[in-house]
């Protein structure tokens, strides 16, 4: 089973759970989609019409020559350009802190699908904090290894934030999961505190409040 | 020989009337955007490789400004390899042992499709200007009568760069049931103002020649040679990037040891674009780079549809390829990706890759591995898509 293969990989383990929020055979935008392993996955094991957007002209070309719809593109400038409900699903996959307008990405992503599902690094993370506490620097984690001078990640956000974001937006969350360890599962049963403590990756599905009117 | 070939008519010329490629003959008239219709025209054809049984692999592919049906086979005027043959063949990218590519020397051109060296039925001399303005559109519809009299219904595949991207919008604009997948390269919806300067200069050049005589130089025996050579350096130009020229000539000088102090040319990069002006009369006709120039300014494909592109490909059912390159100043990315983003808004299906190039605008046609693996790639997934057998 390749979600099983994918989930060997600990950094993507997201994915594993992403995927799983698809149903078969839906249109699919996968934003930040790298080289486009996500969507051949879901295009062989879920028969979607997948699309993708990605920034790094080596991903969408090694996208493109196996096959995939992908156009070189970022979040910020060219999800405008997708009409209302084009999608199922818009997947934006640990890239929300790489974009300069986060709150505009949501938007667009909640806009254009019918679900949204986000994946981010919970900043919140204790040993996130723990870091910063301890050595009053920025931190770096096997998740988050870069420094703050080259870092791509310029808006992180915490699992409470993101949630704040989420009521300003009038996004419903349809289904969430929060990640820690090698893929294990905080229980939905959790609080949000506990979630924003324990959790390292945490993924959304969100929709629209209110259907709008086209 | 044909009436209107002049006896001292040169190979190009002879290419006018009896092209060295197939060639199919309409009878019907056809209706141009200029609100005349030409009464018969013929177009001047190459195929390579094998139609399928259900005639569903056949690729069109368009040329550029410049260019010809002869894609990938030995040109019969220059004797050189054909302008895409890195692209077209056996194995190739675009792979002749499993599409059949079939491309039709454009109306207005002047390798054996009607254009204005041909001869006008209606006075046994040749068209010169008397031919009306064609457009990309006008193309188009003239290359889908040939695609219907070869029974094909669909075609697998619409490509080209440049000029030859511009109608391969335009197909799927104006025949969005009759392609499976287009891939535009290196090209643009519209012609922008600089664009259209650089031409007029090219046409200024061919019309400043006394022996163009008004257009009707084939009857009078001249031919524009020194304005038609300036139009084609000075557009060789704009093919180039400032960076490629430079490593390539630098400021190096041309067979001698000093600067002359006159206006020999000097420098290397003198000397090769007097090689481009000079070769490139020796196979083109002066007219027809008017009237193809031309139909480049005139495009603007949202034009057609209320001033949206959006809605040109609105029922696009195809998938799409737009391909750039990074150091294309001429069709240069950003033109590129309005086009995405219109597919992008109408809800087609449609990539985008912008390669890494500092070859310019000729970038297309050359040997850049990066555009062979998309090409490839897009088109092995749309055949498994198309359900075309490897």
């Amino acid at each position: 089973m390749q979600l099983a293969t994918m989930a060997a990989n600990p950094e993507r383990v997201d994915l594993e759970v992403v995927a799983s929020f698809v149903t078969p055979g839906s249109r699919v935008l996968d934003v930040g989609c790298g080289d486009g392993a996500l969507l051949k996955l879901l295009q062989g094991e879920k028969g979607v019409d997948g699309r993708g957007i990605e920034l790094s002209q080596r991903g969408v070309n090694q996208a493109v020559a196996e096959g995939l719809s992908v156009i070189q593109g970022d979040a910020d400038r060219d999800l405008a350009t997708y009409p209302d409900g084009a999608f199922d699903f818009v997947i934006l996959s640990q890239t929300l802190q790489a974009t300069r307008n986060p709150r505009t990405v949501v938007e667009d992503l909640l806009r254009i699908g019918r679900r949204a599902i986000v994946s981010f690094p919970n900043f919140g993370h204790w040993r996130i904090r723990l870091q910063f506490i301890s050595q009053g620097r920025m931190p770096i984690t096997s998740n988050l290894p870069y420094s703050w001078y080259d870092t791509p990640n310029i808006h992180f956000c915490t699992i409470k934030d993101f949630l704040g974001l989420t009521e300003e937006l009038d996004a419903k969350i349809e289904d969430a999961v929060c990640l820690f360890g090698n893929g294990h599962r905080l229980t939905q049963s959790a609080s949000w505190t506990v979630w924003n403590l324990l959790g390292e990756q945490a993924v959304f599905v969100l929709s629209r409040h209110q259907p709008q009117m086209f | 020989m044909s009436a209107g070939v002049p006896n001292h008519a040169s190979p190009a010329a002879l290419q006018v009337e009896k092209p060295s490629s197939l060639c199919m003959s309409f009878a019907e008239t056809l209706e141009l955007d200029a609100g005349d219709e030409l009464p018969g025209f013929q177009l001047a054809y190459q195929m390579y490789g094998e139609l399928n049984a259900d005639k569903s692999n056949a690729i069109l592919v368009c040329h550029a400004l410049t260019g010809d049906q002869h894609v990938a086979n030995q040109h019969p005027v220059t004797g050189k390899d054909g302008w895409w043959s890195l692209m077209v063949g056996p194995g190739k990218p675009i792979d002749t042992d499993r599409y059949c590519v079939i491309c039709a020397n454009v109306l207005a051109g002047c390798m054996g499709s009607t254009g204005p060296a041909s001869v006008n039925p209606a006075t046994g001399a040749p068209y010169a200007l008397d031919l009306p303005v064609i457009t990309i559109r006008d193309m188009v519809r003239a290359q889908a009568r040939l695609i219907d009299a070869l029974g094909i219904e669909k075609l697998f595949a619409v490509t080209g760069g440049s000029m030859g991207g511009m109608q391969a919008l335009q197909w799927a604009a104006s025949y969005p049931d009759r392609i499976f997948a287009a891939i535009p390269i290196a090209t643009a919806a519209r012609h922008t103002s600089q664009n259209i300067a650089f031409h007029e200069v090219g046409r200024q050049a061919v019309m400043a020649d006394p022996e163009w005589c008004g257009g009707q130089y084939l009857d009078k025996g001249k031919s524009p040679r020194k304005g038609l050579a300036v139009a084609r350096m000075a557009a060789h130009i704009t093919y180039l990037s400032e960076s490629a020229l430079h490593r390539k000539f630098g400021r190096h000088l041309q067979d001698r040891e000093a600067l002359t102090f006159g206006f020999d040319a000097d420098f290397q990069i003198e000397s090769y674009l007097r090689h481009q002006g000079m070769t490139f009369v020796e196979r083109f006709d002066a007219n027809s780079y008017l009237y193809l120039t031309r139909a480049m300014d005139y495009f603007d494909l949202a034009k057609d549809y209320g001033g949206r592109l959006a809605e040109a490909f609105r029922g696009a059912s195809a998938r799409f390829c737009v391909i750039s390159f990074t150091s294309d100043w001429l069709f240069p990315t950003s033109e590129n990706r309005s086009i995405v983003h219109s597919l992008n808004a109408s809800g087609a299906n449609v990539s985008f890759v912008e390669v890494e190039s500092d070859r310019g605008h000729d970038a297309f046609l050359l040997n850049e591995p990066e555009l062979f693996r998309t090409v490839s790639g897009f088109l092995r997934g749309a055949a498994r898509v198309r359900g075309l057998e490897p």
